[in-house]
C-alpha cells in the first residue's frame, strides 16, 4: 500500500505532533530504566550524575554478599519449581479445555484464569492465613504452591492460543495410525506445540521471578527471594548494589523478551507447516 | 432406517460422552490444585468478613446469653451480667483477656482498657452482679457497651464490612455514620478510586497516539518500535520502582537537570507524594493500555477513512468520527485493564507514596501484619474483590472470554 505522496500541510503538521508525542512517551517509558544502568558502574557511592569513575565494584559487592546470591538461588528455586509445576498442570489442562465442550465450561475457565484477576494482595493475604495453620508458612514449599497458582494461568493462556491453530487431524492420523494417547501427545502434538508450551513457561517464570507480594505474607527469612531484597533495599536505603542488582535483572528482561520473540516466530512458522 | 440409526445415535452420543470425560480428566489436576491452593485460601478469608469468633472463644456465657436482651434501650438482666463477670474472671486467669479486649476495642472507644480496668475491680463473689459490673466501671450501665458486645457475639457479623465503608451499628441495630475522626475507609476507597481513574485517563492520553502510530507504520517498522513498549513491559517492577526513585529522589535526576538549567533553585519534593505515585504507576501501566490498543487499531481497515475522506470530511473529521469509534473496544479494554490494576497496587505506592497516598490495598495489608484485626483486613478485601469482579465481568463482555492476551 503505498503512502499517498502528496500530503497536506496540515496532515505534515499532525504526523509530526504524532511523532513528537510518541517520541516523548517512549522516552517516559525507557529513560528512567536506562539511566539507572551506568549508575551501576559508578566508582562513587551516590547515585548522581556526572559518575565520577568507572567501577565493578558494586558487582563486586553483588556477588560477594551472601545475602544477595542468597536471594537469587532462592528466586530461582522457586521460579523454576513453580514454573515445572505450572507449566505440566497447565498444559494438561489446556488439552483438555480445546478437546471438547460440556456445561460449566465457562465457570471452569473462570477458575482457571481467577489468579490473575483477584487482586494481589488479596491472593498473598488469603494464602497467608490459609498457610499459618497448615504450617507452610516460611517453608518453600507453601511458597512455590502460591506460585504455582499464581503462574499457572499464563500457561494455560498462552498453550490454549497455541492449541487454537494446531491441526488436531494429525492427532487423529497418529491415532488411526495405531499410537496410544500418550505417544501421540509426546511424539506428535507437543513437539508442534513446544513454542507455546516454551513461551507459556517463560510467562511463568517472570511471574514468580518478579513477584514481591505474595514473599512479603508467606515468606520467612529463610526464603527471602531477589524482589524481596530489593523490596527492603528500596525502602530502606537505596544502595548501588541496588542498580548493580536492577542491571543484572535488565538483562535478564531483555533475554527473556528475545526468547520469546523467537518462539512466537517459531511458532508461527510452525503453524505454517501445519 | 429408524432402527438402524437409534443405536448408532447412541453410539455417538457415548463416544461424545467419553471425550467430555477426558477432556474433563486433563483439566481436572489443574482445577483441583486451583481450587484447593488459590479458591478455598480466597473463599475463607472473605469467610473471615462476616464471620466473627474472636470474643464467643474466650467468653462463651455471655455471648450464649445476650441474644435473651430484647429491650435495647434498657440493660440487659441479670443473668447476662453475671455471665459477663464469669466470663471476665474466667479469661483473666487463662490469660486469654487481651482476646476479648483486642475485639471490644474495634468497635468500643477505649474497649481495651474497659476490659481490663473491669477485670481488675471485679470482686470475687457478688449478691447482684448487675451492681458489681457496674461498680467496677461505669461505663457497663451503658446500653452502647453492651451493643458492642452484641455486635461482637458472632458467629455472623456486619460489623467489619460495616466498618470498612465507614458504618457502624447503635445497641438498638440502627446503622450510623462513623464519627469523623473514626472515619477513614470511605475516603481511601475514593482516593484508590480517584488515582485508579486518573492513571488510567492518563495512560489513555499517553497510549493512545503511540497505538495509533504503532499500528499505522509499516510492520517492519512498527514491530521494531514496539520493542521500546515491550522492554520496559518485561522488565522487573521493582527495577522500575527502584529506577523512578533514583530519577526522582531529592538529588535525583530530574532535580540536579532542574538545577543546572537553572529552573528551580532547590530541588523539588517529587516523590513519597501523589506525584511519584502518579508518574511510577503510570510508567508500569501504560504498555497494559498499549498493547490491547493496537491490537484493535491494527484490525481496522484504513479503507473507511479513506471513503469518508474521498466522501470530503476534513482529516480531523474522519479521525473523529470514522476512527476514534472503531477504537471503543480497545479504548474500553485498556482502560479496565489498568483500572483494575491500578486499585489492586499495593508495591509501588507502598515504596514511593507518602503516608497519605496510599491505597486500599495497604490498608488489607496493615491490618493482616502491622495491625493484628484479620475481620476488617478481609472486609476490605471484600470491597476490593467485589469491586476488581465487576469490572472484570465489564471487561469480559468487551473483549470476550478468555480475551486476555499476553504480549
Amino acid at each position: 500500500m503505498a503512502a499517498p505522496s502528496v500530503r497536506t500541510p496540515s496532515e505534515r503538521i499532525w504526523t509530526a505532533v504524532l511523532w513528537a508525542v510518541s517520541v516523548l512517551v517512549f522516552f517516559f517509558l525507557l529513560a528512567p530504566i536506562l539511566a539507572i544502568v551506568p549508575l551501576s558502574f559508578s566508582s562513587g557511592q551516590f547515585l548522581t550524575y556526572p559518575i565520577p569513575g568507572f567501577s565493578l565494584r558494586w558487582y563486586a559487592e553483588f556477588f560477594q554478599s551472601e545475602q544477595w546470591t542468597g536471594s537469587l538461588a532462592n528466586s530461582l528455586i522457586v521460579g523454576i519449581s513453580a514454573t515445572a509445576l505450572a507449566t505440566a498442570l497447565g498444559t494438561v489442562a489446556s488439552l483438555g479445555l480445546v478437546r471438547a465442550d460440556f456445561r460449566g465450561k465457562g465457570l471452569i475457565m473462570g477458575v482457571l484464569l481467577s489468579p490473575m484477576i483477584v487482586p494481589l494482595v488479596i491472593t498473598a493475604v488469603g494464602f497467608y492465613f490459609f498457610f499459618a495453620p497448615l504450617g507452610l508458612t516460611a517453608t518453600f514449599p507453601g511458597l512455590i504452591v502460591a506460585h504455582t497458582a499464581l503462574a499457572a494461568p499464563f500457561v494455560v493462556v498462552t498453550v490454549t492460543a497455541t492449541l487454537a491453530g494446531f491441526d488436531m487431524n494429525l492427532a487423529r492420523a497418529s491415532a488411526s495410525l495405531g499410537a496410544g494417547p500418550s505417544t501421540t501427545f509426546f511424539k506428535v502434538i507437543l513437539p508442534l506445540i513446544a513454542p507455546g508450551v516454551a513461551s507459556g513457561a517463560l510467562f511463568a517464570f517472570a511471574t514468580s521471578f518478579d513477584e514481591v507480594v505474595i514473599v512479603l505474607f508467606v515468606a520467612g527469612p529463610g526464603q527471602r527471594t531477589l524482589p524481596r531484597e530489593m523490596f527492603s533495599g528500596i525502602r530502606e536505603n537505596i544502595s548501588p548494589t541496588i542498580t548493580a542488582a536492577a542491571t543484572i535483572l535488565i538483562l535478564l528482561s531483555i533475554v527473556l523478551l528475545a526468547a520469546l520473540e523467537l518462539l512466537r516466530r517459531r511458532n508461527a512458522r510452525m503453524r505454517g507447516q501445519a | 432406517m429408524s432402527e438402524q440409526n437409534h443405536p448408532l445415535k447412541a453410539r455417538l452420543r457415548r463416544a461424545e460422552r467419553m471425550r467430555q470425560v477426558k477432556a474433563f480428566g486433563l483439566i481436572a489436576p489443574l482445577l483441583g490444585f486451583l481450587l484447593i491452593s488459590f479458591v478455598v485460601p480466597i473463599a475463607s478469608m472473605m469467610m473471615r468478613a462476616v464471620h466473627d469468633t474472636e470474643l464467643s472463644s474466650v467468653w462463651p456465657e455471655v455471648t450464649a446469653a445476650i441474644p435473651s436482651w430484647r429491650d435495647r434501650k434498657a440493660l440487659p438482666d441479670e443473668a447476662v451480667f453475671a455471665a459477663l463477670a464469669h466470663d471476665i474472671k474466667a479469661s483473666h486467669k487463662d490469660r486469654t483477656l487481651s482476646t476479648a479486649a483486642r475485639r471490644l476495642n474495634y468497635d468500643l472507644r477505649n474497649g481495651r482498657s474497659l476490659v481490663f480496668s473491669t477485670a481488675r475491680a471485679l470482686p470475687e463473689t457478688a449478691e447482684r452482679w448487675t451492681d458489681a459490673v457496674i461498680a467496677a466501671n461505669g461505663r457497663w450501665a451503658d446500653p452502647e457497651t453492651w451493643g458492642a458486645v452484641y455486635r461482637a457475639s458472632g458467629p455472623v457479623t456486619g460489623f467489619f464490612l460495616l466498618a470498612a465503608l465507614d458504618r457502624n451499628r447503635t445497641a438498638t441495630g440502627r446503622i450510623v455514620v462513623a464519627p469523623p475522626d473514626e472515619a477513614l475507609f470511605l475516603d481511601v476507597l475514593k482516593r484508590t478510586f480517584v488515582v485508579g481513574l486518573a492513571v488510567t485517563l492518563i495512560c489513555l492520553a499517553l497510549g493512545y497516539p503511540v497505538a495509533y502510530l504503532l499500528a499505522t507504520l509499516p510492520p517492519d517498522r512498527g514491530n521494531l518500535l514496539m520493542i521500546l513498549v515491550l522492554l520496559p513491559f518485561w522488565t522487573s517492577l521493582l527495577v522500575r520502582t527502584a529506577a523512578w526513585v533514583v530519577v526522582l529522589q531529592e538529588h535525583g535526576l530530574v532535580n540536579n537537570a532542574l538545577i543546572w538549567l537553572g529552573i528551580i533553585e532547590k530541588p523539588m519534593r517529587l516523590i513519597y507524594n501523589q506525584v511519584g505515585v502518579y508518574v511510577a504507576m503510570t510508567h508500569i501501566l501504560l504498555p497494559f493500555m498499549i498493547l490491547p490498543l493496537y491490537s484493535v487499531m491494527k484490525a481496522i481497515p484504513p479503507t473507511y477513512v479513506r471513503a469518508a475522506r474521498s466522501l470530503g470530511a476534513a482529516p480531523a473529521t474522519a479521525f473523529l468520527r470514522i476512527y476514534v469509534p472503531q477504537t471503543l473496544p480497545g479504548i474500553g479494554a485498556g482502560g479496565i485493564l489498568v483500572f483494575i490494576m491500578a486499585i489492586g497496587y499495593y508495591i509501588t505506592p507502598a515504596l514511593v507514596g507518602g503516608a497519605g497516598d496510599q491505597l486500599i490495598s495497604y490498608f488489607i495489608a496493615y491490618y493482616t501484619s502491622s495491625s493484628v484485626n484479620w475481620g476488617l483486613a478481609s472486609a476490605l478485601g471484600a470491597v476490593l474483590l467485589a469491586a476488581t469482579m465487576i469490572l472484570y465481568a465489564v471487561y469480559n463482555r468487551l473483549v470476550g472470554a478468555g480475551g486476555i492476551k499476553l504480549g
